[in-house]
């Protein structure tokens, strides 16, 4: 025993414990999330049982099972909870009951004392809400325009409801699409139309002209008023025949609730589904949730516009880094004067890695958003004045700031792949008589792209987890519009955007009803990291088959 | 000939003949130098952009270390305002700086700023102007004014601009009200002559107190109500006298604040008194000082009427503030002082929405001062002769100085930023309504009179916090598993641990905070046990794992080579970790009598779900693979034979790593710390996501914290441009630049010499 404690061994082995911990909380980190984020999508099975409120009151509840905890007695007794004196530790479960328009709680903490035996009733259902959340209860009948067309035990009653429900969220879908499409672009032209005539003001048309002009101006308002008259009254139309089904519903506590079809966005039962049908059921949701909008203050639906948001940002900043990263990163290995300024040039450059993100994020409201923005818009948009268009936080100034906090990765990245490529290569070209430039541009720079891409993938991944400077730079919680459409002019380079990141930080943090958004917080997240690894992993791969290149190539 | 022609024919299909040759060179040439041009404006170009942070940032601080600055604009004569009297009690000027106004017994007199010539002159209802022996004036945004006579009957009125659009053009309308009615009020119903008057528009109605000839305190408490019918304003007021100065006393100023609670009383021996008024009819004399700076001259509220500014006769500036005792009794206490003026003070004039002041002197002199910053911001010789009246405009750009010789002066004022100095910024400062000198960080509030508290002090040990937990939970993990990595580990094992650590770093923080936040914050109040039994079990378990290694038979031992240990650790460190967690709640019935965040508060340790704990773990975790792959690359580099050499003399392979491998690669380590901590202390998401974001000023674990960094981001979107709170925000950011600059460049420096080191051994 002596003889090992003196060899040192325990030393050794508490080193090893440092790796097996750090790697079990990386390991352990990605697994809470992957659970967490995929199990939000399985459909849980719905349970029905009895408790003991505090009172000593006996309820019906019916629900899914969040989780549970144990606690010590003196923690429910303290609650208000009546326990009996010999039990020290009880466990407690949450469930999520819904029905938020009933009871005004949708989570709740029961006690194990009391409860009774958990049945899974059969007809037991899961409706999701566009308002409300989620509703858990039984089916009582299908209404149409006010007669019962079915009763829930009826033969045919759930094939009723399912085409019923079809019905009602195709017609849901055209609404929207004519709100946000058809309506979206009559406003965006009446919108294009004041612009229009409030700069040939500021240019200082003459009264004639600007009459003349006020003419076009109206006829096209006109045909613009026309067409909105005739989308309403479709869209009018859609409401009304929308308007048509309602399900009657009955709660776990007996009271019958209506829900009009055009407030479901799907119906299930649990209970009733096979593993395939759950499955079937949790691809679909896993679908609707990379595809579908937000929806109920961000806390269901689903993250396209954040998606969407993330990449188109991380595209335009790509788009900037890349030539300009790539030329700091030539000139300072292959044509700057190599010496002590340089490489004081070069620590700095490397050490603006290091910079907190936030101090980008400052910089860009300040000088980007407030400076270069209110310049631009004084020279080229005065005509919306005093709305901003550029000088405010928007898309393109998130890609900049992100472009300039991701320029030292991709110059080391970029300054490594140069300084690999073994300078026989380079002699050889210039031997057999190339310039300079036909050298650099023939023959180094094909050769590190490997080591660009790298660079650029991890700026990507980088600036994809990046939260902190895009809160000041352009990111909302909720971006009216995609930052591409079908308006002129197509990418909207001003507009405020979602964010993956952002919108974790949102909804986690900022939403009334924390409970009810984590399991979709838990769900972005998982996106998040997903891509983050995919791109580091590809980084990774590069640059270790890019050494295995370069070192063969050097032998 | 044929030669010529077969070179001819062989050069058109093979080479260019020499005067193509020559074009292509030349064009060869002319690319070169493009290409070396193209690319080294755009590399100096990124350098310039990046250098453009620090420059930037400093340009937007830079405004904050200004003084304040005046010009003269323009000069006339009093008398050009319209105005024959030399008395002027008072004088004004509008948040448009268009029109200045003359407060004299002839009535209020509105004038253009700029030129001085008059426009409109309202008589004052009530005194007339031989009869008008007292004045005071409010605070400067209310406006209120109050006029006594020789028959003991004040007038209050109150000055308002309306504002039109006629032809979109700004035209500023002044008006004087009466709002507690045309009909002077008998405040002394002796009917003495006023000799002293102090008005306040209160949240009730008004409040007026008066000296009368024979040295009585009055106080009045006035409300008015308008008759929705007729318009007509019914005013109800009740009056009562104040207990007498001490010793016979002359009252002299006499100031009463907006909360009517407090009247502040000057005499003519040097003495301040302070009466507490806030129960009708049993006000009180609280306090008497001697104010220990001479015969006070001039006494006025700063806003918010909190504290107070005294000016004597020996040119002393001073502020004092209403303090709280613990026995719930106000006391007045000199606060700060300010430099003197060369003369006795003969006016002062607050500013409307800021805890500023300029103050006059009987030599011309104008000081500019602020409180909160304890600043003398700039004292000049503006006139000749004694300064009788200074108005400085709402927005503080502009001011009117009347002096004695009757000449208006009009100044252009620089003065954005008083409220800055290093005091305020770094030091204990003594805010209104506290008990002493406290480090707040508080910079917006609701409030008109709001005194922001901007000490970067509770922020920056915040930061400090933050970094200190961080680092004491990534330092340990984060070298140990480096050695161990870099030293023990076999090569595959090592291939499979770097990318893991590598995926680390490169988790968003913003997924890091949330787990923090969302997770962990709640998981660990509900487990506090767990953190401390993890703590003590977890390094005795994998020693005690390693010592029943050691003792299990040849045959599995060797079945498993040497450097798998971390790989043999992991299901212990698993049920370790279970293992505590599962007995927390039983810890808990055990030892804290049920809950031991119970038992923390009991014990008089403030626990907030969101804390420094979960942050040290939260941000560890974002600082050790920093920490890792810095100090594993020092490590692995250190040259083999080296430890070979030590190994062949018989030490052991720990004694090898801590006399010859650590030593070596200790400055690597070193520099791999700064940059974990450099990387600790800009960190944003975490901390806004992990505390609570309460800026307090302690290092209890158990206790939340708000960093530079994090207040950046909750409070720069919401701010002002180019306001003050602004620009302190990007001091704050130059100054989290700055440090980390400084931080990763020393590291990068000691990391660079290593590498040479290496290279020589």
């Amino acid at each position: 025993m002596k003889t090992w404690l003196k060899s040192g061994a325990p030393w050794i082995w508490l080193n090893g414990g440092a790796v097996a911990l750090c790697v079990v909380m990386v390991v352990g980190l990605i697994g809470l999330i992957a659970v967490r984020g995929f199990g939000h999508f399985w459909p849980a099975d719905v349970l029905q049982t009895t408790i003991v409120d505090k009172s000593g009151e006996q309820h019906v509840i019916l629900g899914e099972r969040v989780r549970s905890e144990t606690i010590p007695a003196a923690v429910a007794r303290d609650g208000g909870y009546s326990l009996p004196e010999d039990v020290e530790l009880v466990t407690r479960y949450l469930i999520k009951q819904g029905n938020r328009d009933v009871s005004g709680r949708d989570f709740n903490w029961y006690m194990e004392t009391g409860m009774a035996d958990w049945e899974y009733p059969e007809n037991a259902m899961v409706i999701e809400r566009r308002e409300w959340g989620g509703f858990y209860g039984f089916p009582v009948a299908l209404e149409q325009e006010g007669e019962v067309l079915f009763n829930s035990s009826e033969e045919g009653f759930w094939q009723a409801l399912d085409e019923a429900v079809e019905r009602s969220v195709e017609l849901h879908d055209e609404i929207t699409h004519i709100e946000k499409v058809d309506i979206g672009r009559i406003n965006h032209e009446l919108e294009r139309i004041r612009l229009e005539r409030r700069r040939m003001e500021l240019d200082g048309a003459d009264a004639s002209a600007l009459a003349e002009a006020d003419a076009e101006f109206s006829a096209r308002k006109a045909e613009l008023d026309a067409q909105y008259r005739q989308v309403k009254a479709e869209r009018d139309e859609l409401y009304h025949q929308l308007e048509r089904d309602t399900l009657v519903a009955e709660v776990a506590s007996g009271t019958q609730v209506n829900i009009p079809l055009h407030n479901i966005v799907r119906v299930t039962r649990p209970n009733a589904m096979g593993v395939v049908g759950k499955m079937g059921q949790y691809l679909e949701r896993f679908w609707e949730f990379l595809t579908d909008e937000p929806r109920e203050a961000n806390t269901e639906g689903g993250i396209f516009p954040a998606i969407f948001g993330t990449i188109t940002m991380v595209l335009v900043m790509s788009i900037i880094v890349t030539p300009f990263g790539v030329l700091a990163a030539i000139y300072l290995r292959e044509y700057a004067k190599q010496g002590p300024v340089l490489r004081l040039i070069r620590i700095s450059v490397y050490n603006l890695a290091g910079v907190p993100s936030i101090v980008y994020g400052v910089f860009g409201l300040g000088f980007f958003v407030y400076f270069l923005g209110g310049s631009i818009d004084e020279l080229f948009y005065p005509e919306s004045l005093p709305a901003p268009t550029f000088g405010t936080p928007g898309l393109f100034w998130a890609s900049l700031t992100l472009a300039l906090l991701t320029l030292p990765v991709v110059i080391v990245s970029t300054e490594e792949g140069l300084s690999r490529i073994p300078t026989t290569i380079r002699q050889g070209s210039l031997a057999l008589g190339a310039t300079k430039s036909e050298t650099l541009w023939k023959v180094v720079v094909p050769l590190a792209t490997p080591a660009m891409m790298t660079g650029l993938i991890l700026a990507i991944a980088r600036a994809a987890g990046e939260v902190a400077p895009l809160m000041l730079v352009g990111v909302v919680k909720l971006a009216p519009s995609l930052p591409i459409d079908g308006n002129y002019p197509y990418l909207h380079l001003d507009q405020k955007i979602m964010h993956l990141g952002f919108h974790i930080y949102d909804v986690g943090f900022q939403s009334p009803n924390v409970e009810a958004a984590r399991p979709l917080v838990y769900a972005t997240a998982l996106t998040l990291v997903l891509l983050i690894i995919v791109l580091n992993l590809t980084a990774i791969r590069i640059r270790n088959s890019l050494r295995e290149k370069y070192r063969s190539a050097s032998d | 000939m044929s030669d010529t022609t077969s070179a001819e024919q062989a050069g058109a299909s093979l080479m260019p003949n020499a005067r193509e040759r020559a074009r292509l060179r030349n064009l060869r040439r002319v690319k070169d130098r493009l290409s070396h041009w193209g690319v080294a404006t755009a590399g100096l170009a990124v350098v310039g952009a990046l250098g453009l942070i620090f420059f930037y940032l400093f340009s937007e601080v830079a405004p904050l270390l200004k003084d304040a600055d005046v010009d003269l604009a323009e000069s006339y004569p009093l008398t050009a305002t319209g105005v024959q009297t030399p008395a002027v009690k008072h004088l004004v000027l509008e948040r448009y700086e268009e029109l200045g106004a003359t407060i004299t017994p002839e009535g209020v007199s509105f004038f253009a700023a700029d030129s001085g010539e008059p426009t409109v002159n309202f008589p004052i209802q009530g005194p007339s102007a031989d009869n008008l022996t007292a004045f005071a004036a409010g605070v400067p945004a209310d406006g209120v004014l109050a006029f006594g006579d020789g028959k003991g009957q004040v007038s209050l009125a109150q000055l308002n601009y309306r504002l039109s659009y006629p032809n979109d053009q700004r035209e500023i309308t002044p008006e004087v009200l009466y709002p507690l009615g045309e009909t002077p009020l008998q405040i002394d119903e002796q009917g003495r002559s006023l000799t002293h008057l102090a008005a306040q528009a209160t949240s009730k109605g008004y409040v007026l107190a008066a000296v009368t000839q024979d040295n009585r305190l009055l106080l009045g408490r006035y409300s008015s109500r308008e008759n929705l019918m007729t318009g007509e304003v019914i005013t109800t007021g009740s009056v009562e006298q104040l207990p007498a100065l001490p010793g016979g006393a002359q009252a002299e100023f006499v100031q009463v604040d907006q909360t009517v609670q407090h009247l502040l009383v000057a005499d003519d021996q040097s003495q301040l008194h302070l009466y507490d008024i806030s129960n009708s009819n049993s006000a009180k004399l609280t306090e008497t000082v001697n104010t220990e700076r001479g015969q006070v001259t001039a006494l006025e509220f700063l806003v918010g009427t909190g504290s107070v500014v005294v000016g004597t006769d020996s040119g002393s500036v001073s502020q004092w503030l209403l303090v709280r005792d613990a026995d719930n009794i106000y006391h007045i206490e000199p606060v700060r002082d300010f430099e003197s003026l060369p003369a006795s003070v003969t006016t002062i004039a607050p500013e409307y929405a800021r805890r500023g002041f300029w103050v006059g002197d009987a030599e011309g002199s104008v000081g500019v001062y602020h409180g909160t910053a304890s600043q003398t911001l700039m004292i000049e010789q503006v006139a000749d002769s004694a300064i009788e009246q200074i108005a400085i405009s709402p927005i503080n750009r502009k001011m009117l100085v009347l002096d004695n010789s009757g000449a208006v002066q009009v100044m252009d004022v620089w003065n954005e930023h008083p409220e800055v100095s290093f005091s305020s910024l770094w030091q204990k400062v003594w805010y209104e309504g506290r008990e002493g000198p406290e480090y707040v960080w508080q910079a917006s509030s609701g409030g008109d009179g709001f005194e922001s508290k901007m000490s970067l002090v509770p922020l920056s040990l915040g930061t400090l916090k933050a970094a200190l937990f961080a680092m004491l939970f990534a330092i340990p993990l984060g070298i140990m598993g480096a050695l161990y990595t870099a030293y023990f580990m076999t090569p595959k094992m090592r291939g499979l641990v770097k990318p893991t650590i590598e995926i680390m770093e490169a988790l968003p923080t913003v997924i890091l905070g949330f787990l923090a936040g969302l997770w962990l914050a709640p998981f660990l109040e509900n487990h506090l046990p767990a953190i401390f039994s993890v703590l003590i079990l977890m390094p005795l378990m994998m020693v005690v794992v390693g010592f029943a290694w050691s003792r299990l038979p040849q045959s599995i031992r060797t079945s498993v080579p040497e450097g798998w240990e971390a790989a043999i650790l992991i299901v212990p460190v698993l049920l370790t970790g279970w293992f505590c967690v599962a007995m927390s709640p039983h810890m808990e019935v055990w030892f804290f009598s049920g809950s031991m965040r119970q038992w923390f508060t009991d014990n008089g340790i403030n626990y907030d779900q969101r804390n420094a704990l979960v942050v040290g773990i939260a941000m560890g975790f974002a600082v050790i693979p920093t920490i890792f792959s810095i100090a594993e690359d020092a490590i692995f580099n250190v040259p083999r034979h080296l430890s070979q050499g030590s190994l062949a003399l018989g030490a052991t392979r720990w004694q090898t790593v801590v006399g010859v491998v650590l030593p070596t690669a200790s400055p690597g380590i070193f520099s791999a710390v700064m940059m974990g901590f450099g990387r600790a202390v800009g960190e944003t998401m975490i901390v806004l996501m992990a505390t609570g974001n309460s800026p307090v000023v302690n290092f209890n674990i158990f206790e939340g914290m708000r960093t530079l960094s994090a207040n950046i981001a909750v409070e720069l979107p919401e701010t002002a441009v180019a306001s003050t709170h602004f620009r302190v925000l990007f001091l704050a950011a130059l100054v989290l630049l700055a440090l980390t600059f400084i931080v990763n460049t020393c590291a990068e420096i000691i990391r660079q010499r290593l590498r040479k080191r290496y290279s020589n051994l």
